[in-house]
């Protein structure tokens, strides 16, 4: 099915926020102004747009430690989610949480996640809830390729299935968990949706460096979670991710032009770019203008940020109970 | 003795020890590191760079390098220590015993008990702990609260290079389970360490690292130097403080601290988890019953907030015992006469 233009748009210019984002924090990061470990998402940005252009706030998605593409493609503000990596106050955690907690539940966000398979059954849940409500809304888990061998991943697909719950398990396959290769840790043959499938799911699997393969597959998967009674599904893309595990990991798992191989080849943004002219849907031009408008976003995201307000040491001891 | 680095401390210790007895086995996540990638094995030797080389010299069958599965791992520790090996299981962060708590609490710790004494479990379970680098509330907690508690488990919390040698020297040749808490932010820190290759420290012994008569300062890991500088600072104004590192909370060395208050009859435990049934209120509640006829003023414990761990520099800082907070405990339990 044929994109609009807005909406062509509107998915290009998710992708360039995420991809600025990250960019940008890669560099602020070095200064040492920013605190604490920082998972950066770039590389892997047709996934979480692919995904998210498709839901609306009534969808929940649940994250992983490398959350920010997942935030921004569900609508966090960008200003407050820089904010918070950068500890302010003003930030949308307060400047309590960081780049790992980086949640707003009112946005169907639930949270980006620092303990590696937890979400998978927080979505569970999410979907169970979905499925309750019956509006046909689904909740998806991101998972990546070392979290699908958690025992807490293999217990929520197989809740999943027997509480048909409206969930989808989405498996961001970027060939590393940390500093080890998917295809030493996942045991199931280099393959990860075969697993899923074992626990009685329907599964697709896609290009996740290719925003238009991310989309179409998600919106198979998603007619049949949104169908009543159906229950889950599960998806694997695999993708690349462009930076470190962590800001600061000497990386010495990659292979001589690795980086650059997947830089030219594998990048979402350039595929984008590349199709959308060649198909003379939109112009270069048209991109371009979304660059300039991104790279002010960012400006501003960041000189915001810096200008916040810091938190004070009485404000540790709020927010951990409602009452008490 | 030589000088080295507290992580160098264990690595070394883990290779004497592997070298002495082949039982001897290392797992967890990226203690090789990677495996199954184009830049081959070793890439990174455990994230805290304390099995850096062991997969070299002793090979896969030795060094286990799991995928992330903290369940399994603890779990295969408990296996391989009932079938006769001696397994060092590393967890990344300590706040992953979240995720692999039943095979710590209710396999580990009490298969001897429930099998009536006829087994032993010599697992020594590492795990790196503690705030002090912004890693938020998932990355940063002192666990050593909740396991201490649990019986069947030994608790080591060495604070200096030299005695994590003579610990986990010890740690390894124990046949019960051992949890190792190693804190993050000592890793970096250099001192003299035994070369005695059968240099142990035995567990429940207390180290007095400052001798004084006015007060008695108890704690471990990363505080215990903040307590020595609070000692330091004091002692320029002629007052005293024995600052003993427990090294052990279990077994814990209560004749060292009973021994320390009945002299100075004051107590201040210093402690870097929540207050609520921690260290402090189980070490003041031992004076109190123990040593009540000694006491001068009431123990108090400096913990942080009844908290999560905060994200931001400022938020950490404040939730953190600092110097600052410890010496106003020491003033304020000199202020009773
Ligand atoms: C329970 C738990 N174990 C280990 C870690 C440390 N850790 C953080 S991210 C990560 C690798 C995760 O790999 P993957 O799921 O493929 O996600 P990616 O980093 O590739 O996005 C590990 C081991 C953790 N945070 N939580
Ligand atoms: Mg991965």
């Amino acid at each position: 099915m044929q994109l609009s233009r807005e909406a062509l748009l509107r998915a290009y210019r998710q992708m360039k926020l995420i991809r600025e984002f990250e960019e940008r924090l890669h560099i602020d990061i070095q200064t040492g102004e920013i605190a604490g470990f920082t998972h950066l998402y770039c590389g892997q940005e047709a996934v979480a747009v692919g995904v998210c252009e498709h839901l609306s706030v009534e969808d929940k998605i649940v994250s992983t430690h490398r959350g920010h593409g997942h935030c921004l493609a569900k609508g966090c503000d960008v200003d407050g989610m820089m904010a918070e990596i950068w500890g302010s106050r003003e930030g949308l955690c307060k400047g309590k949480g960081g780049s790992m907690h980086i949640a707003d539940v009112d946005k169907g966000m639930l949270g980006a996640n620092g303990i590696v398979g937890a979400g998978a059954p927080i979505a569970v849940g999410a979907g169970i809830s979905c499925k309750i409500d019956g509006k046909g809304h689904v909740a998806i888990g991101f998972s990546g390729d070392g979290a699908c061998n958690q025992g807490t991943t293999f217990e929520a697909m197989n809740m999943a299935v027997v509480t048909k719950a409206a969930c989808i398990f989405v498996f961001e396959n970027n060939h590393y968990s940390e500093h080890t290769g998917f295809e030493y840790a996942v045991g199931t043959n280099k393959d990860i949706a075969s697993r899923a499938e074992a626990f009685g799911m329907k599964v697709w699997r896609g290009d996740g460096t290719d925003f238009f393969s991310v989309f179409e597959t998600m919106r198979e998967v998603l007619d049949y979670v949104r169908v009543p009674g159906n229950g889950p599904a599960a998806v694997e893309f695999d993708t690349e991710r462009f930076f470190g595990h962590f800001e600061g990991d000497p990386q010495r798992y990659r292979g001589p032009g690795e980086l650059d191989r997947i830089r030219e080849t594998r990048d979402c943004l350039k595929k984008f770019r590349q199709s959308v002219t060649e198909a003379k849907l939109l112009t270069g031009e048209d991109i371009d203008a979304v660059d300039a408008d991104v790279m002010e976003a960012i400006e501003t995201a960041v000189a915001k940020a810096k200008a916040a307000d810091r938190p004070t040491a009485e404000d540790v001891l709020t927010d951990v109970y409602i009452s008490y | 003795m030589s000088k080295m680095m507290y992580r160098e401390a264990v690595l070394s210790t883990i290779v004497e020890e592997m070298e002495r007895d082949p039982n001897v086995v290392v797992l967890g996540e990226d203690v090789v590191g990677g495996m199954g990638t184009a830049g081959g094995p070793e890439a990174i030797g455990g994230i805290w760079s304390t099995s850096v080389g062991l997969f070299g010299k002793f090979g896969g069958d030795r060094v286990i390098d799991t995928p992330i599965s903290e369940s399994a791992i603890m779990g295969a520790a408990a296996g391989l220590a009932l079938s006769g090996k001696r397994p060092v299981a590393e967890l990344m962060f300590a706040d992953f015993i979240g995720v692999s708590l039943d095979q710590i609490w209710n396999q580990l710790a009490k298969f001897r008990y429930m099998f009536g004494g006829k087994t032993k479990c010599p697992a020594v379970i590492r795990m790196a702990y503690g705030a002090g680098y912004n890693a938020a509330a998932q990355h940063s907690q002192a666990v050593h609260q909740i396991l201490t508690g649990m019986p069947g488990l030994k608790v080591v919390m060495p604070t200096t290079p030299g005695d994590v040698k003579g610990l986990l020297r010890t740690a390894i040749r124990d046949d019960d389970p051992v949890i190792f808490l190693e804190h993050k932010a000592l890793y970096g820190v250099k001192g003299e360490v035994s070369d005695d290759k059968d240099f142990m420290i035995p567990f429940g012994h207390a180290r007095l690292s400052r001798a004084g008569q006015d007060v008695t300062i108890v704690s471990t890991g990363l505080l215990l130097g903040f307590c020595e500088a609070v000692a330091d600072k004091l002692a320029a104004e002629g007052i005293g403080c024995d600052v003993i590192d427990l090294r052990t909370t279990s077994p814990l060395d209560e004749e060292a601290i009973l021994d320390s208050v009945e002299v100075t009859g004051r107590l201040v435990v210093v402690d870097e988890a929540t207050p609520r049934c921690s260290l402090a209120t189980d070490i003041c509640a031992l004076v109190a019953e123990k040593a009540f006829a000694s006491l001068k003023a009431p123990p108090l414990g400096v913990n942080p907030p009844h908290t999560p761990v905060p994200f931001a520099r400022e938020l950490e800082t404040a939730y953190l015992p600092s110097i600052g907070k410890i010496e106003a405990a020491v003033r304020k339990v000199l202020s009773y006469r």
